[in-house]
């Protein structure tokens, strides 16, 4: 064993995982037990990460595998439990600690002040310092772009990091958690928002950073992206560990079994659609993001009714934009949609639900549901203006609780009564409300924004059947996802959107995903994307 | 150059700016003398906002540290009488009185930052208290010590006088005049302003800050103490409005009256947003506020003359009345002015929960 | 936890009587006040002359309080009322004084709708702001409250100003006054009826109108109000301009009811103990009676404990500051008495705070 010159810690060379000397365990977390009023989110969790390995936690929203490593990362205390690294136990009261031993994080949701820029947030905690109270900005400059270097990208210390590209804001997030020296390496759902080229390029990244010795924490929900990367899987489920597997040793639906305690269908039965006339014709569309630029460039597209157009795209391509400007949060700068024949472009979100266009939204508790108002309130939460909910000035509460019962019943939301607040649903159930409601009348379009963000297998399952059932009732569904999965899944037809535009339409039962991720990626078929430098949108 | 006057509509706008280069350096000190209790009240709004925590309690800071500020300079004039000890006629009272009214501000910076960030309390409510409190206490307080002893009072702080050469410089001449013909806290301001701006964006405390009141889960994660700096900055932050306090009843008038910050400590606040959140853009907008102030007297001791005449009359005409409200009204054309416009840091207002906690 | 709450903004205001007695020398007195507050039931309670006096005070302080917390049901904080109070009262005593010859069935209803008139659009301007530039109401309220002052004057000397009085005033508003209910010393009107039935009929517009659904929910989630389909901004406007109209006429009482003309310095703290009101009655219309009430009692009967037991009526502002304090900190109260208290954090008040700098999308 030779003493690491940097660290001044024995440092084993790491061996190859299936041959030599069995590998040193360099993290163990034993008996992690954490409580919330009403949910045991750790229940006793035993985990083993090897020194050099690449180790995934999959399980399915809501398991509790981002609280099992918000625990290791000090950001949350547990009930119960204890954590040895390099066998010896350690107290993490808080990420300073957890970051002085060597843990390094990289987070779901992105960590970075986005006004800020790259070299600002890299080096923020620990900054280099000209003297005792200012920065060293020109050693800050150094080092980011040494570090760049070292991974193959070139940095701009300087962009402001919100106008990054999200592929790109993820590698500052990585370099930010590498900068720390860590020796252990925790990644947080890290592909959820790459596209399959760039998803490999960070797998590249993990595989080299592995060999040179650093231990991996990969969470996932994806059986594939698990089975590709992992040494070692293990599941989680329902804040319990039931098994940990060998890649070699299982497959997909093994996984998913164990995932989710059941047999399950990976994929709901779309049947055969039978569209028919266009119902939503978006034509030469163009609208503007809150900085004024273009962020939808003459999108022109129909859907049809009786099908689901999914629409497939790195977030930030001018998703976001498009569904506002279809929905009447956003004015378009320019082009027409049309409705059933009748010409709604820029249509307030209420002349467009009288026209028969339903919107679930894409953040279920910002935009979808009052969380503070009962339930029933939050049923009729887009129809409350209309009869029978309303009697001239006056609201009917008699009608508005019958059709509040009614939903609840017809979806299974559970629930003990329509009073309670919506806040007191689980997430799977409040995005069943928001369904139920949108769901429950006659519709000529349906938008659905990121319909099954954070929820479980289950209510994933429930949610696709029911557009199913809306799409063959006759209703044009545009969806709108990030989760590639999602919509190869369900969509009869794709689109695939990039900086603005529709570069695609492909059948979606024919469809490669490879191809689709290269659209997704560079907006063409055949060139492969430009990954080593840091550009600025 | 009078060529360029007779321009129709251009010209007598040109000739109204060459009126206000007239006639403003000469109330350029008095510019900033009325700048210095809205600008160091925005100071305080900008430690506070810029860590993420809405201050409108900056009012009822400044005036109980008046209050306080003046009492205990009064009583210990009593006690000890008013020998000077010091440049700008500082005597023992005086300084004492300083020093109560940067620690009345800062008790209540304590107050405020416990219930934005401990208790988590909606934090304009907080500010609401904090007046509620000032002006009652004061009030009651005034009543109680001070209505009973007319004489009371330890005086104030006397003005600096740079020399006259100094001030005769062409051109420049007025600038000294304006920042240095007054007493020491005035001349605190410019230094404080300017320290501010370098350490918010050179210093390591002043990423922090940043970050903190941009993003403050992203610090957090990177080892940050959330809870700590924050309290730290709005604690400091009253160390402005308690400067404001003193400025008031030791500086400028050496008196107390009911309610004497008259709204300055909310023309503070739309100085931080017109200021976009910087010390020198704080101070700017203050001297800008403080400039319609004096516009009124202004305009009634020099009149424009020639071509303006007929504009100055009319300015003449309009009663003191409306020029009094004038900052009140330039404040809420600011407010509608700019505000879309100006983005504040990201996590203003939101108070800051660790994810184990339970709600 | 109100009753906690009053309970210890009390001895709150009791521990400052007692400090600043003894600090300006009239030696330690533990019992200044329990007889201060003796006194101020006393004058406020203990007679007929002296209900009525209470009723009296309480009227403008139901209307005002209904102001702020209607307000607060949108997510908007109406620290106005004073300015739009203001606005009230001169309104009706201009409109008062114009109609003063006419038949009092005409006169009174004419001159109330002018106070309430000019409130609401009092109300609508910092609306209006909000709605359409996303200038926060908390600044702007308070500039136009210092702005309204500064008209009052103006106009009372100016425009207003009626003839023959050797102070500056308005002319008296004659047929237009409320009627007096009991002895004239002791200031009752009719107001209090006004008063009193709007206390159900905002409870209903809140919560069974679909107007108050919509009030409702731009406070309690705004980005879902716009999707849901309602214009914020409109409601925003709406909302202001019945806060205004509300406390205009509480305005408008005091001068129809009580004085009878407007003077060039007539003010008001009835704004400011609104706030403390509302959020002292949760933002119920029946809380805000009660605390109205209760604020009734404290104003009415300072007057008394000022002569009898020399306490400076500012007290009471002290002791609202510390009852709002105890209402914000319920964790206080939840050590002091080791109860368990529900937070007195309204999802509303949430949305003030968050709006505060940016523009209402």
């Amino acid at each position: 064993m030779q003493p690491d010159a940097e660290s001044g810690r024995d440092h084993v060379v790491p061996a190859a995982p299936t041959s030599g000397p069995e590998p040193q365990v360099v993290l163990e977390m034993r008996g992690i037990t954490k409580r919330y009023p009403g949910v045991l989110a750790n229940d006793h969790i035993d985990l083993e990460l090897r020194d050099g390995e690449i180790h995934a936690l999959l399980g399915e929203n809501g398991a509790g595998k981002s609280t099992l490593m918000n625990i290791l990362y000090g950001l949350v205390t547990p009930d119960e439990g204890e954590i040895l690294l390099n066998g010896e136990p350690i107290q993490i009261r808080e990420p300073s600690d957890a970051i002085a031993r060597g843990i390094s994080m990289v987070h779901q949701h992105f960590m970075l002040v986005p006004v800020f820029s790259v070299a600002d947030n890299i080096q923020l905690g620990q900054e280099p310092m000209a003297n005792r109270v200012f920065l060293d900005r020109r050693a800050a400059h150094e080092r980011i772009r040494a570090l760049g270097n070292a991974f193959g990208f070139e940095i701009d210390p300087d962009a402001k990091v919100e106008t990054l590209s999200v592929g790109w804001q993820q590698r500052v997030e990585i370099l930010k958690a590498l900068d720390r020296k860590a020796e252990v390496l925790v990644l947080d759902e890290p592909t959820a928002v790459l596209t399959p080229q760039e998803t490999k390029e960070i797998f590249g990244v993990l595989r080299r950073l592995a060999a040179e010795g650093h231990s991996i924490i990969f969470i996932s929900h994806k059986l594939y992206e698990v089975m590709e990367i992992a040494d070692r899987i293990t599941v989680i489920r329902r804040g319990r560990v039931v098994g940990t597997r060998l890649p070699a040793e299982t497959n997909e639906d093994d996984l998913a079994e164990l995932m989710v305690g059941r047999e399950v269908e990976l994929t709901v039965d779309r049947g055969e659609s039978h569209p028919t006339e266009p119902a939503l014709v978006i034509r030469d569309l163009r609208v503007n993001d809150d900085r004024g630029h273009e962020a939808v460039r003459g999108v022109s597209l129909e859907v049809r009714a009786g099908e689901i157009l999914g629409i497939a795209g790195v977030a930030g391509n001018g998703q976001n934009e498009l569904v506002q400007a279809l929905t009447g949060l956003r004015r378009p700068a320019a082009g027409q949609v049309t409705l059933g024949g009748k010409d709604v472009t820029g249509a307030s979100p209420r002349a467009l639900y009288d026209a028969g266009l339903a919107h679930v939204p894409g953040d279920r508790q910002e935009y979808g549901l009052v969380l503070s108002f009962p339930i029933k309130d939050n049923l009729v939460l887009t129809g409350y203006h209309r009869s029978p909910f309303r009697r001239g000035f006056v609201r009917d509460d008699e009608a508005v609780d019958a059709w509040a019962d009614k939903l609840i019943g017809t979806y299974d939301i559970r629930t003990h009564s329509g009073e309670v607040a919506a806040s007191t649903l689980s997430g799977g159930n409040q995005q069943k409300a928001v369904v139920a409601r949108e769901f429950s009348r006659d519709l000529k379009a349906l938008i659905l924004d990121q319909p099954t963000r954070g929820l479980d297998v289950g209510s994933i399952e429930f949610i696709h059947r029911q557009a199913v059932v809306k799409r063959d009732q006759g209703t044009a569904i545009l969806l709108v996802s990030a989760e590639l999965d999602e919509v190869m899944e369900i969509s009869d037809r794709i689109a695939v959107m990039y900086r603005g535009e529709v570069v695609s339409v492909v059948d979606g039962r024919t469809a490669n995903r490879e191809e689709v991720g290269l659209l997704m990626a560079t907006g063409r078929r055949d060139v492969l994307p430009e990954t080593r430098v840091m550009t600025s949108e | 150059m009078e060529v360029v006057f007779e321009i129709p509509v251009i010209g007598l706008i040109l000739q109204f700016v060459a009126y206000l280069v007239q006639v403003m350096p000469s109330l350029a000190p008095i510019i900033l003398g009325i700048s210095v209790p809205i600008a160091f009240g925005a100071l305080c709004g900008v430690m506070n906002e810029r860590s993420g925590v809405v201050n409108i309690g900056i009012e009822g800071m400044m005036l109980m540290s008046a209050f306080f500020g003046f009492i205990a300079a009064g009583f210990t004039a009593e006690v000890i009488g008013e020998q000077v000890i010091g440049p700008f006629s500082a005597t023992v009272p005086l300084l004492l009185g300083v020093l109560v009214a940067l620690a009345t501000a800062m008790l209540l910076s304590v107050l405020h930052a416990w219930l934005c960030i401990s208790v988590r309390a909606d934090q304009i409510i907080s500010g609401v208290i904090i007046n509620l409190l000032a002006f009652g206490l004061t009030g009651y307080l005034n009543r109680i010590f001070i209505s009973p002893n007319p004489g009371l009072g330890g005086g104030t702080f006397s003005s600096f006088h740079p020399p006259s050469w100094l001030v005769d410089i062409p051109l420049v001449g007025w600038l000294f005049s304006m920042f240095l013909e007054h007493g020491p806290i005035s001349m605190t301001l410019i230094v404080f302003v300017i320290g501010l701006q370098i350490l918010l964006f050179r210093s390591r405390w002043g990423l922090r800050t940043r970050a903190v009141g941009e993003h403050p889960r992203a610090a957090d994660t990177l080892g940050i103490d959330v809870f700590r700096l924050r309290y730290r900055n709005v604690i400091l932050g009253g160390v402005f409005a308690g400067l404001a306090g003193a400025y008031l009843t030791l500086e400028q008038v050496g008196a107390f009256q009911n309610g004497m910050t008259v709204g300055r400590g909310f023309i503070a606040l739309a100085c931080v947003i017109f200021g976009r959140w910087t010390p020198i853009g704080a101070f700017g907008a203050a001297l800008l506020f403080a400039g319609t102030a004096v516009f009124g007297r202004a305009v009634n001791i020099t009149p424009p003359t020639g071509n303006l005449a007929p504009l100055g009359d009319f300015l003449s005409s309009i009663p003191q009345q409306f020029y009094g409200v004038l900052p009140y009204v330039v404040t809420i054309i600011i407010l509608a002015g700019v505000v879309g416009r100006s983005i504040p840091p990201a996590a203003d207002g939101r108070p800051y929960e660790k994810e184990g906690q339970a709600a | 936890m109100p009753v906690l709450a009053v309970f210890l903004g009390l001895a709150g205001g009791a521990i400052v009587i007692v400090i600043s007695n003894a600090a300006s020398g009239r030696g330690f007195d533990l019992l200044l006040p329990l007889r201060a507050y003796a006194s101020m039931l006393t004058g406020a309670v203990t007679g007929v002359d002296e209900l009525v006096r209470t009723m009296s005070e309480a009227t403008p302080l139901i209307l005002a309080g209904l102001s702020v917390a209607v307000g607060f049901k949108a997510g908007l904080f109406n620290i106005g009322a004073n300015g739009q109070f203001l606005m009230g009262a001169l309104g009706a005593g201009a409109v008062g004084a114009a109609v003063a010859g006419w038949t009092p069935w005409l006169a009174i209803p004419i001159a109330l709708a002018g106070g309430m008139f000019f409130g609401a659009l009092y109300g609508f301007i910092p609306g209006a702001l909000k709605a359409w530039t996303g200038a926060h109401e908390v600044v702007t309220t308070i500039m136009l409250n210092f702005i309204a002052a500064a008209l009052v004057a103006f106009l009372v000397t100016g425009p207003l100003l009626a003839p023959g009085f050797s102070f500056a005033r308005t002319g008296d508003v004659g047929n237009a006054a409320f009627p007096a209910i009991g002895n004239v010393a002791a200031s009752g009107h009719i107001g209090i009826l006004v008063a009193f039935a709007a206390v159900p009929i905002i409870y209903w517009l809140l919560n069974r109108s679909v107007l108050g659904f919509e009030i409702r929910m731009v406070g309690a989630n705004p980005s879902a109000a716009r999707y849901a389909g309602i214009n914020p901004g409109r409601l925003v406007i709406l909302t202001m301009s019945l806060a205004g109209m509300l406390a205009g006429m509480a305005g408008a009482g005091q001068v129809l009811g009580i004085t009878h003309f407007v003077s060039a310095s007539f003010s008001t703290a009835a704004g400011f103990d609104a706030i403390t009101i509302a959020l002292l009655g949760r933002v119920h219309p029946v809380g805000v009676l009660f605390a109205a009430l209760l604020f009734g009692v404290m104003r009415a009967g300072s007057a008394l404990m000022q002569i009898q037991v020399r306490v400076p009526v500012e007290i009471i502002d002290v002791i609202q500051a510390v009852i709002l304090l105890f209402l914000t900190a319920e964790i206080l109260v939840r050590w002091i008495f080791r109860v368990r208290v529900e937070r007195a954090g309204l999802e509303e008040l949430k949305t003030i705070t968050k709006t505060y700098g940016q523009a209402t999308r």
